[in-house]
Parts: C-alpha cells; sequence; structure tokens
C-alpha cells in the first residue's frame, strides 16, 4: 500500500479526481450564490446614494431602501453638452447597468483631462456619467450626482446631492477610500458630513463653484460663509483633495452644463 | 501526539500553544483585521471554519496522498476552501466582507491552517484532526479578539461599533489614540500579550540560544 502510492500513474489520478472534485464544489458555490451578491452589490450602490442624499434611515431594511430609492429617475448625461443621452448610446438596456468608472478607462468612452485642469487628479473623465433625479409635479426638486478624485492616499469616490435650485448642497458622502483612519479617513465623520448641508456651490451668477475647505472653523460671520466648511483636521491633503474633487465636477468640466441646462429647463 | 485526546487537541491550542503566541503564525492578519471587533471575529469564524475542514479533508483522504504531491493537494483543499467561504460571506455578510476586502482570500497563505494539514492531520484521523482545525482556529480568535479589543476601545472609543467613550470628533471627551488603528500597533499588543502569556506559563519561555560569557578582560588604562 505505502509503495503502490508513490508510482507515477497514481499521482496523476489522485491528482485529476482532486482537481475534479473541488472544481465542481467551487463552481457550484459561486453559481449558487451569484444571485445574492449581486443583488448585495445594488443594494450596496443604492444605499451609497440615499445616504449621501440624506434620505437613508438607519437600519432601513432591504425594501424599504428599494422603496425609497425608486424615487429616484436614473438618466444618463452627456457631460460635454449637458443633454440627456438614451442608454442605447453607451451601449446598455438599463441606464442602472452602465458603469461610468469601468467607462473611464476605455478609450472610447472617456476623454484625457489636460493635466493644467485636473484638479480632482483623476486623469481621464468619462464622456457620459450616471446621474439620479427625483422630480415631483415635473419640477425637479433633487439631483444626486457621482464624484470622485485623489485624496492623500487614495481616489475618494462618493456622492453629492444638491437641492431642487441645483446650487444648495443635501449631502455628501464618500463610500469608497482608502485614506488615513482617524485623520483623512474622517470624512467618514457623520458630525463632518453634516456641515456641508446648506452650503452653497456656485457664486451668485452661478458661474464658478466655490466651494472653500477652510481651516479652524467657519465662524457665524466669517465672509462667504455659505461657501466655506471646516476642514478635517490633521488631514491637510485629504481637505484639499475633497475640496478641488467637488469643485472640478461641479465645474465647467464636469456636471456645470447639466446642471445650467437643467436651470433654464431644456433638458 | 499520537494518541492525544479529543480534550486536549481542542483545547491546548488555546493558551498552552497558541498558534500566534507560541509558534508565531498568522501574525499578518491579526495585524490587519483587527481594527474593529465585528470585523475580527466574522474573520475568526471564516479562519475556524477553514482550519476545521481542511484538516478534515485532508486527514480522510491522508492514506491516499502520494507525498510528493501532498503540498499541492494540502494546498488545493485549503484554496477551495476559501473560495467557498469567501463567496458566503459575499452573500451573506457583504458589509463586513467588503472590509474583510483581500483578507478573507489570504486565508490560503495563512501559516496555521497550512501548518496544521501538514503537521496534524496528515497523520491523525478525521475526527481529531477536524478538532484540531477547530482548536487551532479559536488559539487564533482568541488572540485576535484581544487585540481588537484594545484597539477598537482605545483608537475609536467603540466596542462592536457601539460608542463607550465619546470621541472629541464627535463632541465627547475622549481623544482616541489614532495609532492603534493602524496595523503597527497589533505588534505592540501581541508582544504584550505573550509577555502576559509567558509570565503566566513560564514553560512557554524558550531556552536562550546563547550564554553571554563573564566579562574577564581588563579594561586598558
Amino acid at each position: 500500500m505505502a509503495k503502490a502510492k508513490e508510482t507515477v500513474s497514481r499521482t496523476l489520478v489522485v491528482a485529476l479526481v482532486l482537481s475534479i472534485v473541488f472544481s465542481v464544489v467551487v463552481s457550484t458555490a459561486a453559481v449558487l450564490l451569484r444571485p445574492a451578491q449581486i443583488q448585495n452589490q445594488n443594494l450596496d450602490i443604492k444605499t451609497n446614494i440615499l445616504s449621501s442624499a440624506g434620505m437613508l434611515e438607519p437600519g432601513s431594511s432591504a425594501e424599504q431602501i428599494e422603496e425609497a430609492f425608486a424615487r429616484f429617475d436614473v438618466r444618463l448625461v452627456d457631460l460635454d453638452t449637458g443633454e440627456f443621452v438614451e442608454p442605447s448610446a453607451v451601449g446598455v438596456q438599463d441606464p442602472m447597468k452602465y458603469d461610468m468608472y469601468k467607462a473611464a478607462s476605455d478609450p472610447q468612452m472617456s476623454t484625457n483631462i489636460p493635466s493644467s485642469e485636473d484638479k480632482a487628479g483623476i486623469k481621464r473623465r468619462p464622456n457620459v456619467a450616471k446621474v439620479y433625479t427625483m422630480s415631483e409635479n415635473g419640477q425637479i426638486n433633487r439631483v444626486v450626482l457621482p464624484i470622485h478624485g485623489y485624496g492623500l492616499w487614495s481616489t475618494l469616490y462618493g456622492f453629492i446631492s444638491l437641492e431642487g435650485d441645483l446650487n444648495t448642497i443635501e449631502g455628501l458622502g464618500f463610500y469608497a477610500h482608502a485614506e488615513t483612519p482617524g485623520l483623512g479617513g474622517e470624512v467618514d465623520n457623520p458630525r463632518w458630513k453634516r456641515q456641508w448641508v446648506g452650503k452653497e456651490v456656485y457664486n451668485e451668477d452661478r458661474s464658478e463653484p466655490q466651494v472653500r475647505l477652510v481651516k479652524g472653523g467657519v465662524s457665524a460671520d466669517a465672509q462667504d460663509k455659505e461657501h466655506k466648511v471646516d476642514a478635517l483636521s490633521g488631514a491637510t491633503l485629504t481637505s484639499r483633495g475633497v475640496e478641488q474633487l467637488v469643485n472640478y465636477w461641479m465645474g465647467d468640466r464636469g456636471y456645470a452644463p447639466f446642471l445650467q441646462k437643467l436651470r433654464e429647463g431644456e433638458v | 501526539m499520537a494518541d492525544a485526546s479529543a480534550k486536549q487537541v481542542l483545547f491546548e491550542p488555546i493558551f498552552s500553544n497558541n498558534p500566534i503566541a507560541l509558534q508565531i503564525l498568522g501574525i499578518c492578519s491579526a495585524l490587519a483585521v483587527t481594527t474593529s471587533m465585528n470585523v475580527t471575529l466574522v474573520m475568526c469564524a471564516a479562519v475556524i471554519a477553514v482550519t476545521a475542514f481542511s484538516n478534515l479533508a485532508v486527514s480522510l483522504v491522508r492514506t491516499q496522498i502520494p507525498g510528493s504531491i501532498r503540498i499541492i493537494v494540502q494546498m488545493t483543499i485549503i484554496a477551495s476552501l476559501v473560495i467557498v467561504v469567501d463567496q458566503v460571506l459575499k452573500a451573506y455578510a457583504y458589509e463586513i466582507s467588503k472590509q474583510l476586502s483581500v483578507f478573507v482570500g489570504l486565508i490560503i497563505t495563512n501559516c496555521i491552517v497550512m501548518g496544521r494539514a501538514e503537521g496534524f492531520a496528515m497523520k491523525n484521523g478525521p475526527w481529531l484532526s477536524f478538532l484540531d482545525g477547530v482548536g487551532n482556529g479559536l488559539g487564533y480568535s482568541v488572540l485576535l479578539i484581544f487585540v481588537a479589543f484594545f484597539r477598537e476601545l482605545l483608537g475609536a472609543g467603540s466596542l462592536f461599533g457601539v460608542s463607550l467613550m465619546p470621541v472629541v470628533n464627535e463632541g465627547g471627551w475622549y481623544i482616541p489614540n489614532g495609532l492603534l488603528l493602524l496595523p503597527p500597533s497589533a505588534f505592540f499588543i501581541i508582544g504584550l500579550a505573550i509577555w502576559g502569556l509567558r509570565t503566566w506559563k513560564p514553560e512557554q519561555v524558550e531556552e536562550p540560544d546563547y550564554k553571554m560569557s563573564r566579562h574577564v578582560a581588563k579594561e586598558a588604562f
């Protein structure tokens, strides 16, 4: 017995049987659990959107999240023209299926950002973005826009939510980043995020985004306090990254043409 | 070891022969996944499941495995189990699996799993091997939970995500120790834990490799 199991043919048979048995085990697990995993991923995205719009009740069930999210219209926007495009233009049926971050690495579906304008540090920008709008009586009263950009260590991915005037911030949140825990990682701190609520993105004539993260807090009589948010202490570079990425995405290279069209009621 | 009783096999690894504290294995994941108790507990459950079932599987086929490919066979078994565990977590504990990210996959490289498969399961019956896997998983878990307890409490002022010491950033009084949220801090805590354990059980202290001889040379004046 001890001798017999050391032969070449025996070795091959054992290796073959083992490979077959375990590939069946692994593929069965992968196939059976796939639907639950996809559902989790979708729910996760919806949770992030609702949470940055300040619409997420703590401890909501999956059904409540789906129900709240159903009030949004998912639309695709051409960032250069600021107009809505049909999902078929980017090769999908359901706009929810479009992945703008994947598109950003496809030369056909994205454009290079000249380094002088690349405030967010993202190098390439997708041509088409996925936005979430909510309307009441035909009037848009909330827009949630995906934003991303470089902080200190990592790219921060998040959403910014604007009120119906397309100027007042209703919420901001990042769902993926790898900033230093306790310092830059405090971008997740609910107390810090709450400061953003009610701040205004644009100046009087709506031409230029003006968001600033300032050191030492924003006092009640500060100049331009409607554009200012207290920076994160001990995280100068993360704060600068957040400031730049918000201004980039709210600017001409980001969503400004789209927001302008919305304001004029053209789309 | 051949005549080890079930009880010994199960409980010895927890304090007397702890895989982290005595054998100094599996340190890498002990640094990475111990910032919060919730994440740590899920990681511990995953490691216990993998060590237990890989030991069981290896032990069941131990008489059939040709010596020349035994390490590859063990790796295949362990890797498959890890993938299954990873898939299950993604389906049923999505939030936590996102935080564990690559570290579930890295259970494959956890020296404890492979060490027990080669060192114990190849020589012992399935039931004992299964218990040995559970025991070593528990030994790993005890130390991880110990580390996570201090890291979360002192680094974030909370346990299981429930705030116990309100931190300054949220309007409380506690200034959290940021170092404890970073991986190197686990080295200090593991070191202190090993010190404590060896003070309690002095038989774990290793013989020194060499003894310094007395200083005999005369000083030159």
